[in-house]
């Protein structure tokens, strides 16, 4: 690949830029409340733990991100087992309205979160789900179950039509194609939507908080409830945010490899 | 790939067709009903027709002149943001390493951001612009320039689009960057056995390649810009004043806030038809683009003589119709 003249120094200065506020928040989770406020340090000149030992002791605070997760993990397992069987027909089949009904499932990928909170709240409310994980993971289908369905569709349609056919053949029944043979041969695939199925839950908060309200409060609605309340403590808030940056950190490293194509959704 | 036709494929689609419409077609129709209707509150409802649809789009009344304003607010928004990401986003793209363990470490870091909760995106920057606290804040005051974005329009302003272009331009980064990498080399050497000039190169190769991410990547930013709520809510409030206040953050002020059911579904319909025309027109510009290509790829003789300024993209994966 070629690239342009000054390449390092452009892409230093972005990567600084990006890990510049990064770094800040970092730095002020470890410093005492006290030392933000008073002076201006560049790094904690009195490290202190004292945030992050009071999350992981609360269970207020720790119990947040156990209910994130676990909406996050129920929505990217319904996605991904919806999405397959869809991208499959989307990529092998013309059926009756099929450009139509993709169109339409793209267009709820763009449907402003901010329109369906309040319709969402009554619906969930009415059939008693309301401040559970299942609230905010079927919520969240909205937008990652279409994704789901366009990254898949691309990797269904890089797999040759003639594997389909050899296996019909040889006489594999249709489920068992699917899981024999389909999903080992699109799994990277998988892994990408899953990862991006993952990512836009775990970002999304107008939905999530608004679904819940106690038992199932995701961990960035309790950052903002708690702060407020307590007058501004910035080493907790700050503390709080380090700590939700590392699942989405850890979930990249896993899927560095195909991070590029991912992103290009499957169709470069 | 020539698809067949099988009705029965509406089996394969049906469950995702289900879940969707439980969670997009239900909402929608009870924000229809609440579209045509008043309430004074205690669950009575009364018949208003068109009434908030007119209102909305007449700039004298309250609700129109709030919805108007923050929509030119957000489409210029959108169109800054755009014009920012998009270029340093292929600038970025081209920087990237060659090879070696640097490439990995960029790419985790570039997509860093993209997996930060949005109201942390919020924090990070409102600690980080606070001229008390933050480093941004503090150097800028530092350096003479009175920078406060709780009291002033254009502080805050940039603030969020310095925060949006640091939140979103690696996803515009990481999507360039895949289609350069689909380029083979070979086009590279015989752009250089030409002698073609850097420029040249961009235009005729790398530029002709990312067409169809970049068309993604537009996609995907003009929305999400466009449906933009939590992380200026979480800066700025909407403020100072209503000058940060973008369609998602008055919509939720009217439905979460004053609870005004039918002004705030009247305004949900509004939106989203827009959204829905310029994704329509998108989506049918994406679906162009990958026909003609196809017709381009198929009517290009193959001893065509390979200078460089005639290079075209020879697609490596023939595009489908009919999905982008």
């Amino acid at each position: 690949m070629h690239s342009i003249p000054g390449r390092r120094l452009i892409m230093g200065l972005f990567l600084i830029f990006l890990l510049l506020p990064i770094y800040w928040l970092v730095n002020m989770s470890f410093k005492t409340n006290s030392e933000i406020i008073s002076t201006m340090t560049l790094w904690p000149h009195t490290p202190t733990l004292q945030h992050y030992k009071r999350i992981f002791t609360d269970e207020s605070w720790y119990s947040g991100y156990i209910n994130s997760l676990e909406y996050v993990v129920l929505n990217t397992i319904i996605s991904i087992s919806v999405a397959l069987p869809a991208a499959y027909a989307f990529s092998r089949y013309r059926f009756l309205g099929d450009k139509h009904l993709f169109f339409w499932l793209l267009s709820n990928r763009m449907a402003p979160a901010a329109v369906y909170a309040l319709p969402f709240f009554n619906l969930y409310s009415a059939i008693g789900l309301f401040d559970t994980p299942w609230a905010v993971a079927l919520a969240h289908c909205i937008f990652n179950v279409p994704l789901a369905v366009w990254i898949l569709e691309g990797f269904v349609s890089g797999v040759p039509r003639e594997i389909d056919e050899t296996a019909f053949l040889d006489g594999y029944s249709f489920p068992r194609f699917f899981i024999k043979i389909l999903v080992p041969l699109i799994a990277s695939g998988i892994g990408v939507a899953a990862f991006f199925c993952f990512m836009f839950s775990w970002v999304e908060l107008l939905l999530a908080r608004t679904l819940t309200s106690v038992s199932a409060k995701p961990i960035a609605a309790i950052m903002t409830r708690t702060v407020s309340a307590s007058g501004m403590d910035w080493g907790l808030l700050a503390a709080a945010g380090v700590l939700t940056i590392i699942p989405g950190a850890l979930v990249i490293w896993f899927v560095r490899n195909y991070i590029a194509s991912g992103f290009a959704l499957g169709r470069v | 790939m020539d698809k067949t036709v099988n009705q029965k494929a509406w089996f394969l689609v049906l469950p995702v067709f289900l879940v969707v419409a439980f969670s997009a077609v239900l909402p929608l129709m009870t924000v229809v009903n609440y579209s045509m209707q008043d309430t004074f509150g205690n669950n009575q409802f009364f018949w208003n027709g068109v009434g908030w649809f007119k209102e909305l789009l007449d700039p004298s009344t309250d609700l129109g002149g709030r919805f108007l304003a923050s929509l030119g607010r957000n489409l210029f928004f959108s169109l800054v943001i755009l014009a920012i990401e998009v270029p340093l986003g292929i600038v970025v793209a081209l920087s990237m390493p060659r090879e070696g363990w640097t490439v990995a470490a960029c790419l985790v870091i570039l997509a860093l951001p993209l997996l930060i909760p949005w109201n942390v995106v919020g924090t990070i920057w409102q600690i980080f612009g606070r001229p008390d606290i933050g480093l941004l804040g503090y150097v800028l005051n530092a350096a003479g320039i009175d920078y406060n974005y709780v009291s002033n329009d254009i502080d805050a302003w940039v603030t969020v689009i310095v925060m949006d272009v640091w939140h979103w331009t690696s996803l515009v980064a990481l999507l360039c960057y895949a289609g350069l990498k689909s380029i083979p080399e070979a086009y590279y050497q015989a752009a250089q056995i030409d002698g073609a000039s850097r420029w040249a190169v961009f235009k005729a190769i790398q530029l002709p390649k990312m067409n169809r991410v970049l068309l993604i990547a537009v996609l995907l930013r003009f929305m999400d810009s466009f449906m933009i709520y939590t992380e200026p809510f979480v800066v700025t409030g909407g403020g100072p004043g209503n000058s940060t206040t973008f369609v998602s953050i008055e919509l939720v002020k009217i439905a979460l806030g004053q609870f005004d059911l039918g002004k705030a579904a009247a305004l949900s319909l509004v939106y989203n038809l827009i959204i829905l025309i310029v994704c329509w027109i998108f989506y049918t510009v994406m679906t162009n683009a990958g026909v003609e290509r196809k017709v381009q790829a198929e009517s290009e003789p193959a001893s065509e003589p390979k200078s460089a300024a005639a290079l075209k993209p020879v697609p490596v994966l023939k595009p489908k119709e009919g999905v982008a």
